[in-house]
């Protein structure tokens, strides 16, 4: 390759962590396989949000500011979450406008994080991938990642590449899941109801899978549908694309 | 608690009760989640199809949203020098002009105008700013009679209801309810045809407009340069109310005044997309100054009331960016959560994403805690805000300034705490994500799903997927290198 290596910093996010650890190798192995040199800060935990949106700003400013002392120095910031790089993108620079001697790190990290797929397709050019999915797969377009990243054509992009997969658009896409953090337990009816408008919508496609790219989205997607008895798989747009669905 | 906002939640019935349910909020939504008819009525409302086709018209619409919002912003920035303009010149019109600071206010000097006009019956066109005071029920106690003249408006009250959607008040109601209603109150036989109810309304009300004495609008607009009142309607009531019956009185909030009408004409191309789809509406009145001389038309005496009620502080504060709204529903029409309990469950006259702002503005922070939190951020309104209203950043204000006033529940507040703690802390942090993701694990069982969590937040409609059982972190820790 005539190009040096990009070099990736990997934001896993709280949840891919906790919750499937699968969804962070999927995507060291995108990130791999598109000629990166990924590091992985160790002392990551998360970005904040859960606080920020809960309005507890003190919280949220002592999260935002570790996860830039901690990836300050990377390249690039990669976050397989349109919510995470969305919160560090176009919330970090208001939260943390009162730490103006931390600005030149703040700037610097957050004019380099970008979402999974849309770095993969927009800076690293990433044309082939690994996975296979015989099957039909509908995207659900998370909020943040649609409305504050941008991200829409990109994971569709890179999907048409996975053998033997079909997509099947759902009517309506940019429809919010319900999730919306803590809303999801505080008003719990009212986001399980959401849920399954969109379930609906996800089954009226006859999918084998709903394909997405986000943590929250994928719990309240898929404990909604397990609810419902249903059989439709939910998985992480990393998975399908690195080709590690199952563990 | 404001003796408004007392009125507004106690749900207790009686003159100057605005709302037809009190309690909580997520009771009151529980409740619509579990009317049929209310749900049914939700899912066939579509206006948010309606603006997406006539916005896709309109290729410059980005830069007409940067437009309407510089000129609600100029508006706002010199509202006083601008009200003052609009009182010139609607008084040199013959205008009378009425300023109230409070709700109270507003009742007490269109009580008064209609005690001075010797009117006997009021009818009114839509006017959001009204509900804020309980008018009608306040014109009532004066023995007036009042009658809602906007179909959407006339069947709530006869429902004795509240509107649930700032331009489609019954939005929550079915044809089969209108059939009933008009049957129960007309004396006519039932019929269902949406033509054959409309022409029974209009029947009924035309009545009205000859033998009303007042007429009440609201004002979508105020244009400081010409001292003219703007009505959007479509079913030509408003133009009616406004120019059959002696005296028109228009009431509206002080944050509507817009400096000139070229700005009035830019900010209509997307009201009216916004709002309904439309292109322009059916009818758009400038109603300036009453009956002259040699005019054909109008009424004798025409006042304009300019409300306050909470404005000016919004003006003075970070929610300024709130008061540029026109008004066009369009935050709610996109909203899943509105979309979904409908109106009434917000339990004030605004609902959906701008109620949920403007509420705890206008009646006070601690008497909507759930408001601002009732909303999952998802920013399909803040996309269409056709004066481009931040409105989840507004909201996210709302629950800083709750947590910094403590009026959140303790359980929550300690949840974060404890858990930012542990955040903060890498080392321990891991050890806590170990464990839960191997408990988690285990709770699962074959099914891989939790079924029950404390609380029951999560778990009462939906089951949780259990984690993986093992922490990222862990993992690379001790990946194959």
């Amino acid at each position: 390759m005539a190009h040096p290596p990009l070099r990736v910093g990997l934001f896993v996010t709280c949840l891919v962590d906790l919750m499937r650890p699968r969804i962070g190798f999927a995507a060291l192995k995108l990130l791999k396989g598109a000629g990166c040199e990924v590091v992985v800060p160790e002392g990551q935990t998360c970005c904040g949000q859960p606080a920020y949106n809960s309005g507890d700003r003190r919280a949220a400013q002592a999260l935002a500011r570790k996860m830039v002392r901690e990836f300050e120095s990377c390249e690039h910031v990669v976050v397989p979450s349109g919510s995470c790089s969305g919160m560090i993108r176009a919330h970090y620079p208001e939260l943390l406008a009162e730490f103006p001697e931390e600005r030149a790190a703040l700037d610097r990290v957050v004019a380099r994080t970008r979402e999974l797929t849309d770095f993969l397709v927009n800076v690293a050019g990433l044309t082939t991938v690994p996975g296979q999915f015989a099957g039909t797969v509908t995207y659900h377009d998370s909020c943040s990642g649609l409305r504050e990243m941008g991200v829409k054509s990109q994971p569709r992009a890179l999907l048409a590449g996975v053998r033997g997969l079909t997509l099947k658009e759902m009517a309506t896409p940019e429809y919010c899941c319900g999730f919306g953090g803590t809303f999801a337990v505080k008003y719990g009816e009212i986001s399980a109801r959401i849920a399954d408008r969109k379930c609906d919508d996800v089954a009226a496609t006859q999918a084998d899978a709903v394909v997405l790219g986000d943590l929250g989205c994928m719990l309240n997607i898929e404990g909604r549908i397990l609810r419902r008895g249903e059989s439709t798989r939910v998985y992480h747009v990393a998975e399908v694309l690195a080709g590690v669905e199952d563990d | 608690m404001t003796e408004a906002a007392q009125e507004a939640f106690s749900g207790t019935g009686g003159p100057g009760t605005a709302r037809p349910q009190g309690g909580t909020f997520s009771g009151r939504a529980h409740d619509k989640l579990h009317d049929a008819k209310v749900q049914r009525a939700m899912r066939n409302f579509n206006l948010a199809a309606a603006r997406s086709r006539a916005m896709a018209e309109l290729p410059e619409l980005e830069d007409i949203r940067t437009a309407a919002a510089a000129i609600r912003d100029t508006a706002l920035a010199d509202l006083d020098v601008w009200l003052e303009r609009f009182e010139t010149e609607a008084t040199r019109r013959g205008v009378k002009v009425h300023w109230a600071e409070t709700h109270a206010d507003v009742n007490r000097i269109v009580a008064a105008i209609a005690r001075e006009a010797g009117v006997r019956k009021v009818i009114k066109s839509k006017s959001m700013v009204s509900e804020e005071s309980h008018l009608n029920a306040a014109l009532e106690a004066e023995g007036l009679e009042v009658v809602e003249t906007d179909l959407g408006e006339y069947i709530i009250q006869l429902a004795g209801e509240t509107p649930s959607h700032i331009i489609a008040p019954a939005i929550h109601k079915t044809r089969e309810d209108v059939a009933d209603l008009f049957h129960q109150h007309h004396g006519t036989p039932r019929k269902t045809g949406i033509p054959e109810l409309t022409m029974e309304a209009r029947a009924v009300l035309r009545g009205h407009f000859l033998s009303g004495d007042m007429g009440i609008s609201g004002g979508n607009f105020l244009v400081a340069e010409t001292g003219s009142v703007v009505l959007v309607t479509n079913e030509g009531n408003g133009r009616m109310v406004s120019t059959m019956p002696r005296v028109h009185v228009a009431i509206t909030g002080i944050e509507k005044v817009i400096p000139t009408l070229e700005d009035v004409a830019c900010v209509l191309r997307v009201l009216t997309r916004s709002a309904t789809g439309q292109s322009i509406s059916n009818y758009v009145t400038l109603a300036t100054g009453p009956k002259g001389a040699g005019d054909a038309d109008g009424p004798e005496e025409m006042h304009v009331v300019l409300v306050d009620a909470g404005r000016s502080t919004v003006l003075g504060s970070d929610m300024r960016e709130a008061l540029r709204c026109i008004r066009c529903g369009a935050c709610m029409n996109h909203c899943p959560v509105y979309q979904n309990i409908g109106g009434h469950a917000y339990g004030w006259v605004y609902p959906g994403p701008i109620g949920s702002v403007l509420t705890p503005s206008y009646i006070g922070l601690e008497n909507a805690v759930d408001l601002p939190n009732a909303a999952t951020l998802c920013n399909q309104c803040g996309v269409v805000c056709p004066v481009r209203i931040p409105l989840p950043d507004l909201m996210r204000k709302l629950r800083e300034k709750q947590v910094e006033a403590g009026l959140r529940p303790r359980w929550e507040r300690a949840g974060l705490r404890v858990w930012s703690w542990f955040a903060q802390r890498p080392a321990l942090y891991a050890l806590a994500t170990r464990l839960a993701a191997r408990v988690g694990r285990l709770l699962g069982g074959k099914r891989r799903a939790i079924g029950r969590l404390p609380g029951g937040g999560w778990t009462g409609e939906r089951d949780f997927p259990a984690p993986q059982g093992r922490t990222f972190r862990e993992l690379y820790a001790r990946r194959p290198r």
